[in-house]
C-alpha cells in the first residue's frame, strides 16, 4: 500500500507552511452574506472575550456606524489613533498601518478587510495592510462581506445588479487561518434594516433599499454558506491529506485561460480562477497576440493586459504568446505546459457562420482533442462594445497608406515604357510585386490598399481604353477580380510573415539582453563591477533610469554609487530610500506597476538571490507603460535574478575568502602566541625572581645593586617587546592609516639614532645622506620605526666594534636607502624568510624578540608602495636595502614670503 | 632657597609612589593628587612651580586640566601618557603642556625633564641679556647676528625667524603648529614641510652632524625642541624669577 504514504515534499512543503505559520499573525475573518448581519459585533465581542484573557489587544479600525451596541462593546478597549490624511478637499481618517506595527500588540482588530486605501497610503487596499501586519506576527481579526470577494464579484453583481468595486483576492480569504460566518436570516435582517439598526450612507440608501431584496439576500447568504463551506470541505482535504487517510495523490492539474479577444476577459478570468479554486489546480493566463489583435486600438490593448493583471491578482500565471494562428499557438502553449484544461469565451453563432468562420473552440477541438475544453458564454453587450471599438484604429498609420500609394506610382511610371515591350500580362507581375512589397514594409492595411490602387491604376492607365475607368474588353474584368484577389492573398502572406518575423526578433532581442547581462556578470569579480554591469545593461535594454540599492551591515539599503558615469550621460535614479526599504524587507515588488504605493514614479523589485534577497533594483522607465506587458515584466524579472544571483556569488566568494584568510590569521595566531609565551614568559620569571631575592635580608650592597640593574634591564627588554606587538598588531588589524606628509630622511634618522643612542654607543654608525636629498612622501613615525628595526638588528647581530653604515641615494623616482654592517652577516638562503613573522636569524638565539622587527619593515615599506629586501655583502656582513617612491615634491615658492 | 614644589596627577599609585620617591630623592617637596579636581585644589593651595601629569585620569581628560591651569599659571607641565599617538602628543603639547615622557619611562630621563623644565623657567630669556649661547653657536638677539665657534654665520630671513622662535621656547617642544604660526603667520598652517626644509637648513649651517643633531631635535610627528641652550652657564642663568601668578 504504498499510496497510503504521504508524498515526502507535500509533507515538507506542509510543514514549511507550518513553519511560516508559526512565524506569522493568524488571521481570523468574521465573513457574512451582506452588511448588517452583526460581523463587527461578532468580532468586537470576540476581541473583548481575548482582552478578559489577558492577550494584548488593540483596536486599529473599527467603523461603528453610530450604534450604540457595537459602540457600548468598544468601550475599555484600547483603540489605535487613526491617521488623517488629506484626499482632494476631505480630511478623512485611515488606519495608522505604521503606528500598528510600531506598538506591536499581540491582537490587533481591524474592521473592513476590502476597504481601499485613500491615494498615497503604502498601500491601496488594506487587506495588504493586514499581510503587512501579519506578517509581523500580529494576529489580526477583520470583517468581509461575500460580494467583496473578488471571484464572487461579478456573480453577486449579475444577482443583485450592484457591482462593489472594492474587492479581495480570494488568496486572502483561503489562506485566512479562521473564518467564522455571521449568519442572519434574511428576515430577521430585513426587520433589523426597517427598525433602522443596519447602517446605510444617505446618498446610497435607495440603491441599498434596492440590494436588501428578500431574493438577494437569501442569493447572497447562500452564497456566503457555500463559499463558507468550500473552506471547511478544503480544510476537511488537508486534514485527511496530513493524517495520509485518503490515498489518491493526484497529480496537479493546470489549466490555462485564453483571454484572446478582450471583450470577455474579466467574466472569464473569474470564472477560471473559480473553476482552478475547485480543481484546487495551477492556472495560467494567456493572451495570443495573433496580427488580427496587434492591430487593436491601444486601448483595447490596455483592457487586455488589465485583464491579465486582474488573472495575476487572483492567483495565476500570465503570458502573451504571439503566433499567427491562436488555436494552434494556444494548444501548443498548453502542451508545453502540461496542461489538460482550457478554459474559453464562447460566444453563440448562427449555424452557418460556424461552419464558414469556425471559431477558437471549433479549431480547438479539432486540433487538440486531448484537451478538455470549457467554454464561457460572452456577454453579449459587451461584445458589441469590442466590435465597436474594433471599428475606429486608434492611430492608423497614414504614412503607411501614402507610402504604399507611392510604390503604385512608381510602379505605374515604370510600367508605360515596358507596355511598348512587354504583353499587358506581364505588367500585372509588375504591380503584384509593388503589392507585396508594401504589405512586407507597412503591414495588412497598406498591403490592402497597395492591391486596390494596383487594379484602379492598371485599369486607368494600361488597360484599353488608356486613361479611363472603362473597360472595352469584358475579360479584363476577369484579370481585375484575379489580379485583386491574388494581390490580397499575396499582401496578407506577406504581412503575416513580417508579423511573425517581428515578434521573432523581440523574442530575440529580449533573450540576446538576457544573454549579454548573464555573460557580463558571470565575468564581475566585485559588487562594484556588478552593480555597474546591471545599470549599464538595464538601462539599455528598458530605456530607464536605473538604481541598485544594497544592504549595510544593519540591513538598510543604501544606492550604490558604482558604474555611475563621469559624463553624466547615465544618470543614476534617486530611489525612494524607503520604499527601496520596504521591498527589501517583504522582498515583494513595489511602486509604479504595483499593489504597492503605485503611485511612485518607479518601480522597486527585490533582488532575490537563492539564500536572502541580495538588494533592490530600482527602475524608471522613460514609457510608464513598460511593465505593463507582461514579457517585459518576466524580462525585468530575469535580469533582476541574474544580477542577484551574481551578488550571492561574489558574496560567497568573500566569505571563502575571509574563511582563508581567519585560517590564516589563525596559524599566524599561533606562532604568535606560542613566541610570545615564551618572550614573555622568560623575562617575567627573571623579574619575578630577582625582585623576591632583592626583598630578602642580608643582601650585600653590590649584589643589590647589581640585581636592580638586571631588573630594569629585563624590565626594559620587555617593553621593547611588546612596543613591537602593539606595533605589528595595529599594521595587522588594519587600522594604521599611514599619515603621510613631505618629511626629510635625514630628521627620522636622526630621530632613529637618538632613541637607540644606548643601544648603538659600542658601534661605529656612519650616514652618508647627500646634502640634496629631497623631501620624500611617508609616514614619519613609521619610517622611524623601520630604521629603529634595522639599526637595532644591526647592533643586535653584529659584535661591538663594528661599523654600521646607513646611506641613501635618489634615483629616477626612487628613493634607495642602505643600512649595511660589516658583522657575520645573514644566514645563507633564508634572506627572503627573515621578512615572515616570528623569524630570527638563529633559531637557538638567546637574543630578545619575536623576530617582529624585519616583518614590521616589510609591512611598512609595502604600505608605503616600497620594497624591502636583504642580502650578504661581498666584503662580508648584512645589507638591508628599501626603496621609496620619491613623487613630486610640493612647492617651496611661497616660503619666503612671510609676513613681517 | 627653599625647596621647590612639584604637583604629581597620577592615578595610579605605584607610578606616583616611585616618581614621589625619585623626586624627593633630588630635594623636591612633592604633593600627589589622583584626580582633576584634587589636583586644581592642590595646584590652588600649593602653589607648585612645576605639574607632572598623567593624561588618562578617572574624572577628567587630563588635557583639560592643563587648559585650566594655563589659564592662571605659567608653571610647566610634563605630561605622562601611555598614549603613544602622534595627535594625542600634539593635542597635548597645543592645550600647554611644555613635554612629555611615553610610558614606560626612567627614572633619570624623568629627572632629566624635570629639571630642564624648572631651568628654563627661571632662566627665561630677558630682553635684558640679548646673547643666547647652546654649544658652539652664539646668538645676538638685539644685532640679529648668528656665529658658530667664532665665525659668523648668514641666516636667510626666514631661518633667523624659525632660530628666534626655537629660542624663545628653547627646552619645550613646539609643535609644527606653533613654529608655522611663529614664523610664517596663520597662512602657512598645514604646510609642514616648511619646517622640514628650513630646519634641514638651520642644521646644516649650526650643527656638526646634521644627521645626529645636538641641538635642534626632532619629535617626530609633534614638532621640534631645541635643547642645550644655558646648559653651560653662560646667558641667562641664575637669573631669579618671580613665582608665576
Amino acid at each position: 500500500m504504498t499510496e497510503q504514504r504521504p508524498d515526502p515534499d507535500r509533507l515538507l512543503e506542509a510543514l514549511q507552511a507550518e513553519a511560516m505559520a508559526a512565524a506569522r499573525g493568524k488571521l481570523k475573518i468574521f465573513f457574512g452574506a451582506c452588511a448588517g448581519v452583526g460581523k463587527t459585533y461578532a468580532m468586537l465581542q470576540a476581541a473583548r472575550q481575548k482582552l478578559n484573557e489577558g492577550v494584548d489587544i488593540l483596536i486599529g479600525i473599527v467603523e461603528t456606524h453610530g450604534r450604540a451596541e457595537t459602540g457600548a462593546l468598544l468601550e475599555g478597549l484600547p483603540m489605535l489613533p487613526s491617521r488623517k490624511m488629506q484626499y482632494r478637499d476631505k480630511l478623512l481618517a485611515e488606519f495608522d498601518l505604521d503606528a500598528a506595527l510600531a506598538s506591536k500588540p499581540r491582537l490587533i482588530v481591524v474592521d473592513e478587510l476590502a476597504h481601499s486605501n485613500v491615494e498615497g497610503s503604502r498601500h491601496a487596499k488594506r487587506w495588504q495592510d493586514v499581510e503587512e501586519l501579519l506578517a509581523a506576527g500580529i494576529d489580526v481579526y477583520t470583517a468581509l462581506n461575500v460580494q467583496h470577494l473578488d471571484s464572487l464579484n461579478d456573480v453577486v453583481g449579475s444577482i443583485t445588479g450592484v457591482r462593489v468595486r472594492e474587492t479581495v483576492p480570494d488568496q486572502v480569504f483561503d489562506v485566512a487561518d479562521e473564518v467564522t460566518l455571521v449568519d442572519l436570516p434574511p428576515d430577521e435582517l430585513l426587520a433589523r434594516l426597517a427598525a433602522g439598526k443596519v447602517y446605510l450612507a444617505d446618498a446610497a440608501e435607495r440603491a441599498a433599499r434596492n440590494f436588501f431584496r428578500k431574493g438577494n439576500l437569501i442569493a447572497l447568504r447562500e452564497l456566503a454558506l457555500r463559499r463558507t463551506a468550500d473552506r471547511v470541505d478544503a480544510q476537511m482535504r488537508a486534514y485527511r491529506a496530513d493524517r495520509a487517510i485518503a490515498n489518491v495523490w493526484q497529480a496537479k492539474e493546470r489549466l490555462v485561460v485564453c483571454v484572446g479577444m478582450g471583450s470577455s476577459g474579466e467574466k472569464l478570468v473569474r470564472a477560471a480562477a473559480r473553476l482552478a479554486a475547485k480543481l484546487q489546480a495551477d492556472w495560467i493566463a494567456v493572451y495570443v497576440e495573433t496580427p488580427a489583435l496587434q492591430r487593436l486600438p491601444a486601448g483595447r490593448r490596455a483592457r487586455v493586459l488589465e485583464t491579465l493583471k486582474l488573472a495575476e491578482e487572483l492567483g495565476a500565471e500570465t503570458a502573451t504568446l504571439a503566433g499567427s494562428d491562436a488555436a494552434r499557438t494556444l494548444a501548443a502553449y498548453a502542451r508545453s505546459r502540461n496542461a489538460s484544461k482550457l478554459v474559453i469565451g464562447h460566444r453563440l453563432k448562427a449555424s452557418w457562420r460556424r461552419k464558414l468562420l469556425p471559431g477558437l473552440a471549433d479549431q480547438l477541438a479539432e486540433q487538440a482533442v486531448e484537451l478538455d475544453l470549457y467554454l464561457v458564454g460572452v456577454d453579449d453587450t459587451r461584445a458589441q462594445a469590442g466590435r465597436e471599438a474594433r471599428g475606429r484604429p486608434a492611430r492608423p498609420d497614414w504614412r503607411g497608406y501614402a507610402w504604399a500609394t507611392a510604390y503604385v506610382a512608381v510602379t505605374t511610371l515604370l510600367a508605360t515604357p515596358l507596355l511598348s515591350v512587354f504583353d499587358l500580362a506581364n505588367v500585372v507581375m509588375v504591380f503584384l510585386l509593388a503589392v507585396v512589397g508594401a504589405a512586407l514594409r507597412y503591414g495588412r492595411g497598406p498591403g490592402a490598399w497597395a492591391a486596390l490602387a494596383a487594379v484602379l491604376s492598371f485599369d486607368f492607365f494600361f488597360v484599353p481604353p488608356r486613361f479611363t475607368f472603362a473597360v472595352s474588353d469584358t475579360q479584363y474584368v476577369l484579370t481585375f477580380a484575379l489580379m485583386l484577389g491574388v494581390a490580397l492573398v499575396i499582401g496578407q502572406l506577406a504581412a503575416k510573415l513580417r508579423f511573425e518575423a517581428d515578434v521573432a526578433r523581440q523574442r530575440e532581442r529580449r533573450a540576446d539582453e538576457l544573454a549579454g547581462l548573464a555573460r557580463e556578470l558571470s565575468g564581475a569579480l566585485t559588487t562594484e563591477q556588478i552593480v555597474g554591469t546591471a545599470l549599464e545593461r538595464l538601462q539599455g535594454v528598458f530605456q530607464a533610469r536605473c538604481a541598485v540599492l544594497l544592504p549595510d551591515s544593519h540591513e538598510r539599503v543604501r544606492p550604490t554609487t558604482a558604474g555611475q558615469h563621469a559624463d553624466g550621460e547615465h544618470e543614476l535614479l534617486q530611489a525612494d530610500g524607503e520604499i527601496a526599504q520596504w521591498v527589501y524587507d517583504h522582498q515583494q515588488a513595489a511602486g509604479q506597476g504595483t499593489q504597492t504605493l503605485p503611485a511612485s514614479p518607479a518601480h522597486y523589485l527585490p533582488l532575490k538571490a537563492p539564500m536572502r534577497t541580495r538588494g533592490v533594483l530600482a527602475l524608471q522607465a522613460t514609457d510608464p507603460t513598460l511593465l505593463d506587458e507582461p514579457e517585459d515584466r518576466r524580462l525585468l524579472e530575469a535580469c533582476a535574478a541574474q544580477v542577484a544571483l551574481a551578488l550571492e556569488r561574489v558574496h560567497f566568494v568573500e566569505v571563502a575568502q575571509d574563511a582563508l584568510v581567519s585560517m590564516e590569521g589563525e596559524r599566524l595566531r599561533n606562532g604568535l602566541l606560542t613566541a610570545v609565551s615564551h618572550d614573555l614568559r622568560t623575562p617575567l620569571t627573571a623579574l619575578v625572581g630577582l625582585a623576591d631575592t632583592l626583598g630578602r635580608e642580608g643582601l650585600s650592597e653590590a649584589s643589590r645593586q647589581e640585581l636592580t640593574l638586571a631588573v630594569g634591564d629585563k624590565a626594559r627588554g620587555m617593553a621593547e617587546l611588546v612596543g613591537k606587538l602593539l606595533d605589528m598588531a595595529r599594521l595587522q588589524s588594519g587600522a594604521v592609516e599611514l599619515r603621510r606628509d613631505w618629511h626629510s630622511l635625514e630628521e627620522v634618522l636622526g630621530s632613529a639614532r637618538r632613541q637607540l643612542d644606548v643601544v648603538l654607543a659600542d658601534h661605529r654608525v656612519v650616514s652618508q645622506l647627500p646634502p640634496d636629498l629631497p623631501l620624500c612622501e611617508f609616514d614619519p613615525v613609521l619610517l622611524e620605526r623601520v630604521l629603529v628595526n634595522l639599526l637595532d638588528n644591526a647592533a643586535k647581530y653584529t659584535p661591538a666594534g663594528s661599523e654600521i653604515c646607513i646611506r641613501a641615494q635618489h634615483r629616477g623616482d626612487l628613493l634607495r636607502v642602505v643600512v649595511e654592517d660589516n658583522g657575520p652577516g645573514l644566514p645563507d638562503g633564508r634572506e627572503e624568510r627573515l621578512f615572515g613573522k616570528f623569524e630570527r636569524g638563529d633559531n637557538e638565539s638567546a637574543l630578545p624578540g619575536v623576530g617582529l622587527g624585519l616583518a614590521i619593515c616589510r609591512a611598512i615599506i609595502e604600505a608605503h608602495g616600497g620594497r624591502i629586501h636583504a642580502e650578504n655583502r661581498s666584503e662580508g656582513g648584512a645589507r638591508f636595502v628599501f626603496t621609496l617612491p620619491l613623487g613630486t615634491p610640493p612647492s617651496m615658492a611661497e616660503a619666503e614670503l612671510a609676513p613681517n | 632657597m627653599s625647596a621647590q614644589r612639584l604637583l604629581i596627577v597620577e592615578d595610579d599609585p605605584h607610578i606616583r609612589r616611585f616618581v614621589r620617591t625619585a623626586l624627593e630623592t633630588e630635594g623636591f617637596t612633592v604633593f600627589e593628587a589622583e584626580t582633576v579636581a584634587r589636583a586644581l585644589i592642590e595646584a590652588a593651595s600649593r602653589q607648585p612651580e612645576l605639574f607632572i601629569v598623567d593624561l588618562g585620569l578617572p574624572d577628567r581628560d587630563g588635557r583639560e586640566l592643563i587648559r585650566e591651569l594655563r589659564n592662571w599659571t605659567q608653571a610647566p607641565v610634563i605630561v605622562l601618557s601611555a598614549r603613544d599617538r602622534e595627535e594625542e602628543k600634539v593635542a597635548a603639547l597645543d592645550a600647554g603642556a611644555d613635554d612629555y615622557l611615553v610610558k614606560p619611562f626612567g627614572v633619570p630621563e624623568l629627572l632629566a625633564r624635570v629639571r630642564a623644565q624648572l631651568r628654563r623657567n627661571s632662566a627665561n630669556i630677558q630682553p635684558s641679556i640679548p646673547v643666547v649661547c647652546f654649544g658652539e653657536i652664539s646668538v645676538d638677539l638685539a644685532g640679529r647676528e648668528v656665529s658658530r665657534g667664532g665665525t659668523a654665520v648668514h641666516l636667510t630671513p626666514i631661518e633667523y625667524r624659525l632660530l628666534s622662535a626655537l629660542i624663545k621656547s628653547h627646552g619645550r617642544v613646539m609643535t609644527h603648529h606653533q613654529l608655522l604660526m611663529a614664523v610664517w603667520g596663520p597662512n602657512a598652517s598645514g604646510r609642514d614641510h616648511y619646517l622640514r626644509v628650513y630646519m634641514g637648513n638651520l642644521r646644516q649651517k649650526l650643527e656638526a652632524d646634521p644627521s645626529q643633531p645636538r641641538h635642534f631635535v626632532t619629535e617626530l610627528g609633534v614638532g621640534y625642541r631645541l635643547v642645550g641652550v644655558g646648559h653651560e652657564g653662560t646667558g641667562a642663568h641664575g637669573v631669579s624669577r618671580s613665582q608665576a601668578g
